[in-house]
Parts: C-alpha cells; structure tokens; sequence
C-alpha cells in the first residue's frame, strides 16, 4: 500500500458511486439495530432486487446521532444540511420508502434536518459515522482514511508526529483530561525498546454510548490513530481492551483489523515501510473497575481486574512492565485528523484550555437522545434545550448529570456554563466520558446519588478498604435518607464518610465515587434536609422517576 | 527495620536523599518508601496490609500521611522518597481518616474480640487502641460468613478476615505455592484457598502455616486454640524474603 494506492481506491469508489442512481443509508448502530433497522435494510435490499435495481444502493452504516427517532434512513447526500432523513421507520415501510426514491419524498416519515440537533453540531470524531460502511475499509480510504497514516510513516518522522500532537492541545477524552500530547512524548522518552499501545474501550458509565457508537460506526479512524500512537511513541504491538457487552463493536473492530491488516496498513511493515503494528482485541469480562488504567494492564496480563497504587504511571511501567501508552477511544480517534489537518487547526476549535470538540452521550428526560458532537467551550444550556431540544411533556429542567458515576449533577444556573473540563471541575462535576443524563423536575436527588452509589458498591474491586467498605456504608446511609428514616447525625455521618472515601481510596473509582453524593448536596442539599423531617412536616410527595425506567 | 549486611556485589547505584518527617530530619535510598523509612528511624506509622518482606500492596490506607504541597494525602507504604519532602504522619484529619477507616472495618464484618482466638494478640485491635477507636458509629452489617475447618492444623474464620491479602502474598512470594488468592468483588471479597475448595483439600498447599503467622488477626489460626491463646509470629519473613533474593 502506498499513497496512490489510496488514491486510487478513492476514484474506484467514487466512480462506483457517480454511476450510482441512489444511495440509501440505512443505521446499523446497536441502537438502531435494538429497534428493528435489519430488517428496514432487508426490506430494502429485497426491493432493490425485486425490481432488478442495480443502480440503487441500499448501504447498511454507523450511527447518525438522533438514537431516539430510531430505525433511521437516509437517501442519497451525505451532508445533513441537503440529506432527507427518514426516523421510526419499520420493514413494512420499506415498500412505500422505496417506490418514493423516484418520486415525492416519504413526508410521514420524513425527519427534520433543518433542526438545531444536526446544525449546531462539529463533527470530526463522527465525520464518518452514519455515513460510510463500518465493514468496508475502502470505504473509509474513499472518505480520506490512511492518508494520515501513510504520510506520517512516510514523510513525518516521530518528533514531527508528536508536534502535532501536542500542539493541538486535545486532552484525554476518557475523563482525565490529562493533555495527550505530554503522555505521548513521556512514552515515548522512555528507553525500553518494547512498547505498548492500548485503546480502553471498556466504556462502562450508566448512560453513555460514544465509544460505542465511535466503534461501532467507524473502527478503522480508531485503528489509524492507534497506528498513528504507535509510530509516535515506537510500539510496534497494541491491545483494544474493550467490553464484552459490546458484540456488535467487537465484531466490525475485528474485521477492520483484519481488512486492514490484508492490505498492509496493519501488522508487519505497514505501508511498507520498516515499522509494524499489531493490534489484538481483548475482551473485558464485566468489571467496570477494569477502565482504570491499571487494572485495565492488570486485565490484559490476566490477572485480576485491580488497580495498583501510582506512581509509577503506565507511561513508565505499564503493561508488562513496559513503558505503555494508553488512551480512551475518542483521544485516539481525534489523531488521524490532527495528523493530517495539523496541531493548529485543531488548536482553532474549541477553547484556549479545552480544545477541539466533544462527542457526547445525551440520556434521560430529553427530548433528542443520542449522540452529539461539538465543539468545546459551547453553554451547558445549548446542548440540552437547543441541541437536545429541551425537556419533553412540559416539565421543568433539573439537573444534568455528567461524568457518570465518578461525576455531579448540575443545576439551572449552570446552564450558561461553557463545557469545558476546568470549568467542569471548579462546578463540582467532571467532562468524564461524555455522558449526560438529564433530569426533570420529578427526578429526587438522593434517588439519584443513591443510583449511582449502588452502582459504584457493585463495581468496587474490593482491594481498598475505604471503597469496599465504605460505599456499602454509603450506600445504606442514602437509602436511610431516601426512605425517610434517617436523622440529622446520619447526614453528618454521610457527609464524614464521603470526604473519607474521597480522600484515601486507592484509585480513580473510589476517590470519585461520593462525586455524585457531593454535588447533589451541594446543589440539593434542601432536598436531604426534606427527607430528614418528620412525615407529617414534608412537602407533598411528588412523583418519583428513577433512572431505571 | 533491620536489613541483613550489604552482598558484596551493591547491585545499580541508588541515591540517597533527605527528607523530614515529622520535624525529624532523616536520610533515606530513593528507593525507599516512606513506610521504610520512618519506621527505620522509630517513626510509627500505622498499616495493615503492609508486611516488611512482602510486596507492597496499598490496600488498607491507613498509613495515608501528608505531603507538604500535595493536596491529597498518599499511602506510606507505596510512596518512594524524595529530597526535601516534607511529611506528616498524624495530623488531625489523618487521626480521623484512620478512624474511620478502622470503623469501616469493624464494622464489615464480625470482629466480636471477646470470644476471638486472637484476643490481646490482633493487630486490628491494636490498631483500634493505637489509633483511638472507641466506638463504631457507621451501622454493623452482619453479614454470615462461613468458617472453613478442613485443614488437619488450621482454621480460616472469614468473619475475622479484613482482606490485607498478606497470606495470598507470603503464600505466594515467600512460600511459592500460591494456594490462596482472592474471589469476588467489592463487599463480597474473599480470600479463597485453591479454586475455592475447602482448605483441607488442598492439592497445593504445603501445611506451612505461614499464611497463619502473617494473618494480622483472628481469621488465619491454629486449630485447638482458645479465646486470646492464638500468638502470632512473622518476624521470619524479612529474612526469608532476602535469603530467597540471594539465590
């Protein structure tokens, strides 16, 4: 494989495509697929043959972002802006939506475009995604994929790489935040000759879906950046650690290693140059504590899923005791497009301290779930009343919670607030991965802090005794408070044992679990206090929706 | 802590630093953990799963102590030296965290000392004295935990277990016959011998009996023991550990 190569994939595919009359694309995302968009696109593909189409293209690809208006179709452009976009669609639609391609668009089915749900998003993560075939890496080459590769192994030499890199400013996506480009170099200082890349896929956070999505939607970016990772650091062998519930990731991951892999921009000498880079899958078992680092390696070596106290750091002696590498799904899929539009341009999108953009996971009490990507530094606000279009059922915002179990929830005067991981911070909350739960007037806060306590007791290792022990003790504290049972002295109780528990647990797990705790006290501390009074004084209960349903 | 003479041959050059602790100024390796250091220089730090001789495990956290110009309080036993750092071993907020930490772990289980093979001889219980627990306020959870009495010469109590793993280390890194390890997560962690097969029938283990000399309370002991009979000895591990370096 070389550059013209590339080149010349692009213009078959391109061609294929002019001669093309339609080009229907229908989401074969997880999401998607859970309401019924396999058989959409076997409807689809059954029609196509039964009229003997051979011009129409009925194309199964990733995620398109509007989850909740789910099976969605589109036909012919790629751009948002001039798409027309089916939503809800069913197989006994498929008919109807066919004999339409010639004619009038489907208007009961048709799905606004023109809404600020697709206009205020940027997309480079996502670029792809829901639009080209996750299965097909000529696909991905036809859409400007392995350039960046090609050329940094090529023309760049690793310094020129990790310029790029740290120049654009982008900062961990996995929730740290901690800047790529310092990691980078720091791995690749080290003087071991072996080296290890890993991608954590092992995307664990109730209610968020973007690594999956990213994954699911287009692996090959993932690979590249990897690949990319590689060459800067000089790992020449690198492991996704991803989690088992995630099949359908698992699956398109292993064929684009393995498409990429026959044509040579993967495995021994890629692009034929003297570097390699081999990539192995490994599966998480279930253990949401295996997303730290650490316990991630730990994982990979096939010892138990724990975390070990650092330093030393990964970058120093990681895997196997080798200098190691390791970065969340969205840091590396920001890489190809650093490397092949440069650390500056990067630099231009977002803000000073936050660069670049950000995909996140909309859930709950919102009116467009999905996933969405913009750019850094854009008001709190923005995102759920413009881009999620607000609170469904007339009810009034609450809170929204970010950063999933390790996060915090924010209130209303939060809204105006530019999402940016320090701002974030100094709020009580975290960026974390990118999930965000909305909550409306009926959700209660300690229901909420109890949800999330329950989940981290569950996922506590066990190693350290403050996590093991006290997340149980929290837990049955914020039950105590939500039942109406408990007193002043349990609040204070509460209070101690999360300050405990944030400060001497032994990893990232525990030290952020009484997030959730923290902010809701801080923010609905009205709310405890409420449930500490006798019955008899209590406002009137108002319906209570917990996150489950 | 006492090492055993310098080998002849002094292995990589490592540096020496000095740091205070305490308003103690001490020199120390670099290599050295904090642990190391202050208990080399009569410095008591608290710690459970730390065992001189063994892997550092970091798991207890009650040797946390403070680091001038660090916001968050680390673990001794993980923490190597550095020049010029200044520590605090006991500060109010690190008497607090100790106790409730030891709070925490009485409270996980049931450590009913009166009737405990170990009584007067625990080092938990020591550490409760030491550290000025006098009374749990978090809720008991009692939960029921099995006691495994297969073995010919030993008994594991699992409601007296805090989880320091030190008999999963010593086991395996002193002894090399890895006959236990741990099962389960989070609150339902424990510590297992084999494939969680009764201990009795252990294919692999050799009836050492070191696990139950390292175990710091009452949940590894000596069949036939009464309340407060069990004593415990594991001064032998560091010498061991550095006779097992040597080969």
């Amino acid at each position: 494989m070389n550059l013209e190569d590339l080149s010349d994939i692009t213009e078959e595919v391109a061609e294929a495509a002019k001669s093309r009359r339609h080009c229907v694309r229908v989401c074969m995302a997880a999401s998607c697929q859970s309401c019924g968009s396999g058989e959409v696109l076997e409807g689809l593909q059954a029609q196509a043959k039964q009229n003997a189409d051979d011009d129409v293209c009925i194309k199964p690809v990733g995620c398109m972002g509007l989850c909740s208006a789910g099976p969605l179709v589109s036909v012919d452009s790629d751009q948002p802006a001039t798409e027309l976009l089916y939503q809800d669609v069913t197989a006994d639609d498929t008919e109807e939506l066919y004999r339409s391609l010639d004619d009038d668009p489907l208007e009961r089915l048709r799905c606004r475009t023109d809404v600020p749900f697709f206009s205020r998003q940027q997309k480079i993560v996502l670029r792809n995604s829901g639009i080209i075939d996750p299965e097909q890496i000529d696909d991905y080459i036809a859409a400007g994929g392995y350039r960046s590769l090609m050329r940094a192994v090529t023309e760049m030499t690793r310094e020129d790489v990790l310029r790029e890199v740290k120049e654009s400013g982008l900062r961990g996506r996995g929730g740290g935040g901690y800047p790529a480009g310092l990691k980078w170099a720091t791995v690749a200082m080290a003087p071991e000759p072996h080296k290890y890349v890993i991608c954590n896929a092992d995307e664990g956070d109730p209610g968020a879906f973007m690594d999956r999505a990213v994954l699911e939607s287009d692996p090959h970016r993932v690979l590249e950046g990897m690949a990319l990772a590689g060459y800067a650091v000089g790992a020449e062998h690198a492991y996704i650690y991803i989690r088992a519930e995630y099949p359908l990731a698992v699956e398109r991951l292993k064929t684009a290693i393995k498409q990429a892999t026959k044509k040579g921009l993967l495995g021994r000498r890629i692009c034929e140059t003297a570097h390699s880079f081999e990539v192995e899958v490994r599966l998480g078992a279930g253990a949401f504590v295996c997303g730290e680092e650490t316990a991630l390696m730990a994982s990979i070596e096939g010892q138990r899923g724990q975390p070990r106290p650092r330093p030393p750091y990964p970058a120093e002696e990681g895997l196997w005791k080798c200098p190691t590498l390791i970065n969340n799904v969205e840091t590396l899929a920001n890489i190809p497009a650093i490397v092949g539009k440069g650390g500056a341009w990067f630099k231009s999108i977002g803000t000073e301290r936050s660069t670049g953009t950000k995909v996140f996971a909309l859930a709950g009490r919102i009116a467009n779930s999905g996933l969405i990507e913009v750019p850094m530094g854009i008001p709190l606000g923005e995102i759920v009343n413009e881009i999620g279009g607000g609170i469904p059922d007339g009810r009034r915002f609450k809170a929204v919670q970010t950063g999933g179990p390790s996060g915090g929830c924010l209130p209303e005067q939060y809204l105006d607030m530019p999402v940016e991981y320090d701002t974030l911070r100094s709020a009580g909350s975290i960026m974390g991965s990118g999930g965000m739960i909305v909550m409306d007037e009926t959700s209660s806060m300690v229901d909420v802090a109890r949800y999330f306590m329950e989940f981290c007791m569950d996922e506590s290792c066990g190693k350290c005794v403050p996590c093991r022990a006290g997340t149980v003790q929290l837990y049955g504290l914020l039950d105590k408070i939500a039942d109406g049972e408990a007193t002043p002295s349990d609040l204070e109780l509460l209070e101690e044992l999360c300050d405990v528990v944030q400060a001497t647990s032994l990893c990232g797990l525990g030290q952020t679990a009484p997030n959730p705790v923290l902010s809701t006290l801080r923010y609905f501390r009205h709310e405890y206090e409420e449930k500490l009074r006798p019955e008899s004084e209590r406002m009137p209960r108002m319906q209570i929706v917990t996150l489950d349903d | 802590m006492t090492h055993p003479p310098v080998a002849s041959n002094p292995g990589p050059k490592v540096r020496v630093v000095t740091l205070k602790i305490d308003d103690h100024d001490v020199g120390a390796r670099e290599t050295d953990s904090i642990l190391e250091i202050a208990h080399a220089n009569g410095i008591r730090i608290p710690a459970l799963c730390y065992l001189d001789g063994l892997s550092t495990w970091g798991a207890c956290r009650l040797c946390m102590v403070e680091i001038e110009g660090v916001s968050k309080p680390v673990s001794a036993c993980s923490t190597t030296a550095s020049e010029g750092m200044k520590i605090t071993t006991n500060s109010e907020r690190l008497k607090r965290y100790r106790r409730m930490i030891l709070e925490l772990l009485f409270a996980e289980r049931n450590h009913v000392c009166s009737v405990c093979v170990s009584n007067g001889h625990c080092e938990l219980q020591d550490l409760a004295a030491e550290c000025g627990m006098d009374h749990v306020r978090v809720p008991y959870r009692n939960a029921t935990y099995n006691i495994d009495s297969s073995h010919d010469l030993f008994r594991v109590d699992h409601n007296r277990c805090v989880v320091c793993t030190r008999c999963v280390r010593v086991c395996d890194e002193i002894e090399g016959a890895h006959t236990w390890d741990v099962m389960g997560r989070g609150v339902n962690c424990q510590v297992i011998t084999d494939l969680n097969q009764p201990w009795g029938d252990s294919q692999s283990c050799t009836s050492c009996g070191k696990c139950v000399q390292v175990c710091p309370t009452g949940a590894l002991v000596k069949k036939g023991t009464a309340a407060g009979e069990m004593e415990k000895h594991d001064d032998f591990v560091p010498y061991l550990a550095q006779m097992r370096k040597r080969q």
